[in-house]
């Protein structure tokens, strides 16, 4: 997405709302997207641009939200929910089978920058644990024995 | 099995019909209601809530109707009114907003425009957790159905009134399901919650009246004004009017959402419905209304789900995620999850919260590694104590009030840790070496700095 684009799709939004402000959290994502994933400080300001605030501001709003990055990130996201009922039915070997199918801890980068892996609080599948999130859709029910496969599917992904 | 013989209300019909296109949704009544309430005037459709008494389905449980009668009348106020939907659900263990929005999401769209027009609103704005991608694109989907069908939009359904209704993702903050910390983030600002009074229903969203609900309450309206709210009153126990669609997790063969009478028993949604305990193994503990609530023991399983009766068992319905656990899991593990998940929502912005769920970590760490004594025992009671009722929300006392009722009711597992100097269950508990965000956190870091 080129700087314009951003810009204009970042007004959109904000027209939607009684105060330009609201648009805070939309505009990050969508910069966000628009920067492979994270928010470099280019990124924030765009954003303060777009909405007549300050970089320092929008920066303050995302460090609060779990789902903006401050820092470069892989191309597939994997989370991996070891909140209380999944870790219940076994979080935490499905974690630790993504760990070493990707030979990386939970909190880490792939080198060749393609896969982060992270655990996650609770996703809202809970009865159908363990709940990964693969780029922001869910997986449920994941066991160690299908993670090589779901990783698989995301190295063919499109991105 | 009791989920076939009870009518179901907020997911009826969707066995049976796609709900999430308008045609279908229409097949089996859909936007019959809002019909007949903009025939109606608007005291008139309030009434009707206030006599079907649904109590708030977000959690804390307030009568849904009287709440809509503390916001000014339009003629009372020179600002904009606003309706605000919760649907940010984050409460580890409940999973039903999500269930609802994917698949009845025009019972929502009708739910919020008839709960618009009765509170003089025409402008809905509904907050969904950033975590639900596909249910933010099905509703988003049912919505702009409904506005090319002229039910939302201006002239709606060929009336005068007109009514907006505003798609809004969160970005990944439990405490943003917190209702003044939502009207922040609705704003544009980090969701810290807000002291009150004011009450949103005087000064909300850009302090304006807001009227703030749950997902699940606000799919109970259609059926409430289809079939008067006399007859929504008739439907579960005394206090704890209707059906509440019951999130059930963890040990259990059939975790799931299922719509229920309240009045339920705990024995017949685990058993019954959710085929029991598997593995061959027991019930030990259940949390009957998401992490926040105080656990129950198994011998309590015959306690009923209404307010009243959980209440009674010393614990609350909460946000009606029920958690079964078996006899494997350690509780003071237990306890270091469930407070390690309300450290890291902690927003910081007050001291009891802030300071007071470090507390309550530290000290299950240690007691957790056999390096507590009979002093950091009594340290962790006393600090959830300091926490409790003395934070600016709740979500202070939805880390001490979980913590204090695991110490209280299952004293001899943590007695054991100080005593043996060791977890007694060695590796064998269900939760052994999970990962919190707390500890995850650090080695982020700690990979940033080698990399820098
Ligand atoms: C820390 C915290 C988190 C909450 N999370 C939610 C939530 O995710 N969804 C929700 O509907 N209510 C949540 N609530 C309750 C809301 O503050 C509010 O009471 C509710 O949305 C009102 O709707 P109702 O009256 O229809 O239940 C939360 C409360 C607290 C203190
Ligand atoms: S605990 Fe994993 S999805 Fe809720």
């Amino acid at each position: 997405m080129s700087e314009t684009a951003l810009y204009l799709a970042i007004q959109d939004v904000a027209a939607q709302y009684p105060q330009r402000r609201s648009a805070v959290l939309p505009a990050l994502r969508l910069a966000q997207e628009a920067h492979g994933g994270w928010l470099p400080a280019e990124a924030f300001r765009a954003v303060a641009d777009a909405l007549e605030l300050t970089p320092a501001y929008c920066k303050s709003v995302a460090s609060f939200y779990d789902m903006f990055q401050l820092a470069p990130v892989g191309t597939h996201m994997i989370e991996v929910c070891t909140n209380i009922s999944c870790a219940l039915v076994g979080a935490q070997a499905t974690l630790e089978a993504f760990e070493s199918e990707l030979g990386i801890r939970a909190g880490e980068t792939t080198p060749d920058g393609a896969f982060t892996l992270r655990t996650i609080e609770c996703l809202g599948g809970c009865g159908w644990g363990t709940v990964v999130s693969c780029d922001h859709r869910y997986k449920q029910h994941v066991k160690p024995a299908d993670v090589p496969a779901l990783i698989e599917e995301l190295r063919h992904a499109e991105h | 099995m009791p989920s076939t013989e009870f009518e179901q209300i907020v997911l009826a019909g969707a066995d049976d019909h796609d709900l999430t296109k308008l045609s279908e949704y229409e097949k089996v009544g859909g936007y019959q209601s809002l019909r007949k309430a903009l025939g109606m005037e608007r005291q008139a459709v309030l009434d009707e809530l206030i006599t079907a008494s649904v109590r708030g389905r977000g959690g804390a449980g307030f009568p849904s109707g009287r709440k809509a009668s503390f916001v000014p009348k339009p003629e009372q106020t020179t600002k904009p009114i606003y309706l605000t939907i919760n649907a940010d659900e984050s409460e580890p263990g409940t999973f039903k907003d999500r269930e609802i929005m994917a698949r009845v999401p025009h019972r929502l769209i009708e739910g919020a425009l008839i709960t618009a027009y009765t509170i003089g609103s025409n402008a809905v704005f509904i907050y969904i957790r950033g975590e639900y991608l596909t249910e933010y694109e099905i509703v988003k989907a049912a919505l702009d159905e409904a506005r090319d069908r002229g039910l939302v939009g201006a002239n709606i359904a060929g009336s005068s009134w007109n009514c907006t209704i505003v798609l809004h993702r969160g970005a990944g903050a439990y405490i943003c399901g917190e209702e003044t910390a939502l009207l922040e983030s609705l704003e544009g600002k980090r969701g810290q919650p807000r002291s009150k009074p004011p009450f949103p229903a005087i000064a909300g969203l850009y302090a304006a009246p807001t009227l703030i609900n749950n997902v699940e309450t606000i799919a109970t309206v259609p059926a409430v004004i289809a079939r008067g709210g006399a007859w929504y009153a008739t439907l579960g126990v005394e206090n704890a009017n209707g059906t509440r669609v019951f999130s059930l997790s963890g040990n259990v063969v059939n975790g799931g959402n299922y719509e229920l009478p309240l009045g339920t028993s705990l024995r017949e949604v685990i058993y019954d419905i959710g085929g029991g305990i598997p593995n061959g193994r027991t019930l030990k503990a259940i949390i009957p209304g998401g992490s926040s609530t105080p656990i129950l023991r198994a011998d309590q399983i015959d306690t009923a789900l209404d307010y009243d009766s959980v209440a009674a068992g010393g614990s609350m319905l909460g946000s009606g995620g029920i958690i079964a656990i078996d006899d494997r899991a350690c509780m003071v593990q237990v306890a270091l999850r469930v407070a390690s998940f309300y450290q890291h929502e902690s927003c910081g912005k007050c001291t009891p919260c802030r300071e007071g769920t470090r507390w309550l970590v530290s000290l299950i760490t240690k007691i957790e590694a056999g390096q507590g004594s009979n002093a950091d025992l009594d340290l962790l009671v006393d600090v959830c104590g300091r926490i409790m009722g003395r934070s600016l929300c709740p979500l202070g006392d939805a880390a001490a009030m979980p913590i204090s009722s695991y110490v209280e009711r299952f004293r001899e597992e943590f007695q054991a840790h100080i005593d043996q100097g060791c977890c007694p269950y060695g590796d064998q508990s269900s939760l052994d070496g999970i990962l919190g965000p707390v500890q995850q956190a650090a080695r982020m870091h700690r990979q940033l700095a080698v990399i820098a």
